[in-house]
């Protein structure tokens, strides 16, 4: 492959900001090379690829790099316009999508984060508001899903999905690890049905890692975080 | 024509980004001043998730989230546009605008600290942010938008103004020409932009504000501790 049109992802096969890239150039049939990033030992070269933050995913094409994995997205959405269509065209559609995203990006994420790396009544509070706001989300979607049936398929995948794919898909794992029930099925049942359709999408279930890697990965990032807190 | 509506507060620096999106694209509007302390069925109605201002109402139709609302004025009405054309330059647009979305913790905790220590640190964070967005993000530009100011410099006007009144009420000055010299003709320039040299609060009624917040923050995190 020549520099033109070349695409190369950097990630790490455990982040959900960098999977659900991945996914998205995967649904999108986009040739790329991966390229696997140690964040422990972060090499020269992504530093090079995104000083401000020092982070994965970036998204390198034609040689020019892009950091943050939601400017990615909409990037890829309108370099690659082939279904499936990240954002739907209308501006007020593009708008919903763009501020659910927003609330699972900053609302459900940070929530997420604390019920991962806190215990005792920190990890609680976290949980309580976990549910909560996974009952807004719940109210939330029904304008994406009115007839309350989500039907997902490689051609309708959106933002939406994706992002929140490459949070929650593995849920169970998340809740193995925590010894925490977080998505119920009788509190939020539209929630579960989307999560169930998504899950049921062949690259979706070929991007979410293997069992016991996965869980092994959550436990070592709970330990780490309580370790460091009460030190 | 659908009737467009905003509903803000007047010193909201998230209300005055909607403002001058909408004034520089010679949108026409009715401004709804939300009382914070009371807010409206109406704004209640129209995002019930985070009960906040600023929300945009387009024919009936709530849009939240400033950063959403920008996105959405620039595709609805496209007439001087506020983003590159190019996907590429789009994307660095809006990783810099998503660089004020990461960092806001670093602000707040400025904006709230108190003294010793705890201050110089927030500080010398802060100033780190700072010169970061002058060195990578403006260079030698005029504006973040290079000739004229788009939705990078819209989202950053928090700094011109609001960071410049924090400054005052905290005693500390962080951005000077001393230390960042382009990012404080930035400030210089953008104020001078006549859609923001008059679309911006009082800057009495600002100082005593900002003081009144802050002493309530610091007041309740003293109280959670």
């Amino acid at each position: 492959m020549g520099e033109e049109n070349k695409v190369i992802l950097h990630g790490m096969w455990a982040s959900p900001f960098s999977k659900r890239v991945e996914l998205a150039l995967k649904f999108k049939g986009i040739p790329f090379e991966y390229v696997e990033e140690n964040l422990k030992n972060k090499r020269p070269e992504l530093l090079q690829l995104n000083p401000v933050h020092k982070e994965i995913p970036v998204l390198v094409h034609n040689g020019k790099p892009i950091a943050e994995s939601l400017v990615i997205l909409e990037y890829i959405d309108e370099t690659w316009m082939n279904s499936p269509r990240l954002l739907p065209q209308d501006p007020y559609k593009r708008a919903r999508v763009r501020f659910w995203t927003s609330f699972v990006q900053q609302q459900l994420i940070e929530t997420l984060l604390t019920v991962f790396e806190t215990d005792g009544e920190t990890q609680e509070k976290g949980v309580r508001d976990m549910l909560e706001k996974l009952q807004v989300l719940e109210e939330g979607i029904k304008e994406f899903f009115p007839d309350g049936n989500p039907c997902i398929d490689s051609n309708n995948i959106g933002l939406l999905d994706l992002v929140f794919s490459s949070v929650f898909s593995h849920y169970e794992i998340q809740e193995e690890v925590l010894g925490i029930k977080i998505i119920n099925i009788e509190k939020i049942p539209l929630v579960c049905s989307w999560l169930t359709a998504l899950n049921q999408l062949t690259l979706v279930k070929e991007s979410i890692p293997p069992h016991d890697k996965l869980a092994a990965i959550f436990k070592f990032v709970r330990e780490d975080a309580l370790k460091s807190s009460s030190a | 024509m659908a009737d467009v509506k905003l509903h803000g507060f007047w010193a909201s620096p998230f209300s005055y980004r909607v403002i001058w999106a909408l004034k520089i694209k010679g949108v026409d509007y009715e401004y709804i001043e939300e009382d914070l302390s009371n807010k409206s069925e109406l704004l209640l109605k129209y995002n019930p998730v985070y009960k906040k201002i600023p929300v945009l109402v387009h024919g009936g139709k709530p849009i939240a989230e400033s950063l959403v609302i920008l996105e959405y004025i620039e595709e609805t009405w496209p007439g001087n546009p506020l983003l590159p054309s190019d996907p590429y330059e789009k994307a660095m647009a809006r990783f810099w605008i998503q660089f004020a979305v990461a960092k806001a913790s670093v602000y707040r905790a400025f904006f709230v600290s108190t003294g010793g220590e705890d201050q110089e640190k927030a500080r010398k964070d802060w100033l780190e942010v700072l010169k970061i967005l002058e060195d990578q993000a403006l260079g030698d530009k005029k504006f973040f938008g290079g000739d004229t100011i788009n939705l990078v410099d819209i989202s950053y006007g928090v700094l011109a103004y609001w960071f410049k009144n924090t400054e005052e009420v905290i005693g500390i000055k962080v951005l000077e020409p001393t230390t960042l010299p382009r990012l404080s003709q930035w400030v210089q320039n953008f104020m001078q932009v006549p859609v923001i040299k008059e679309n911006i609060p009082d800057s009495h009624k600002m100082l005593a504000y900002l003081r009144i917040v802050r002493e309530k923050i610091i007041v309740a995190e003293q109280h959670n501790k």
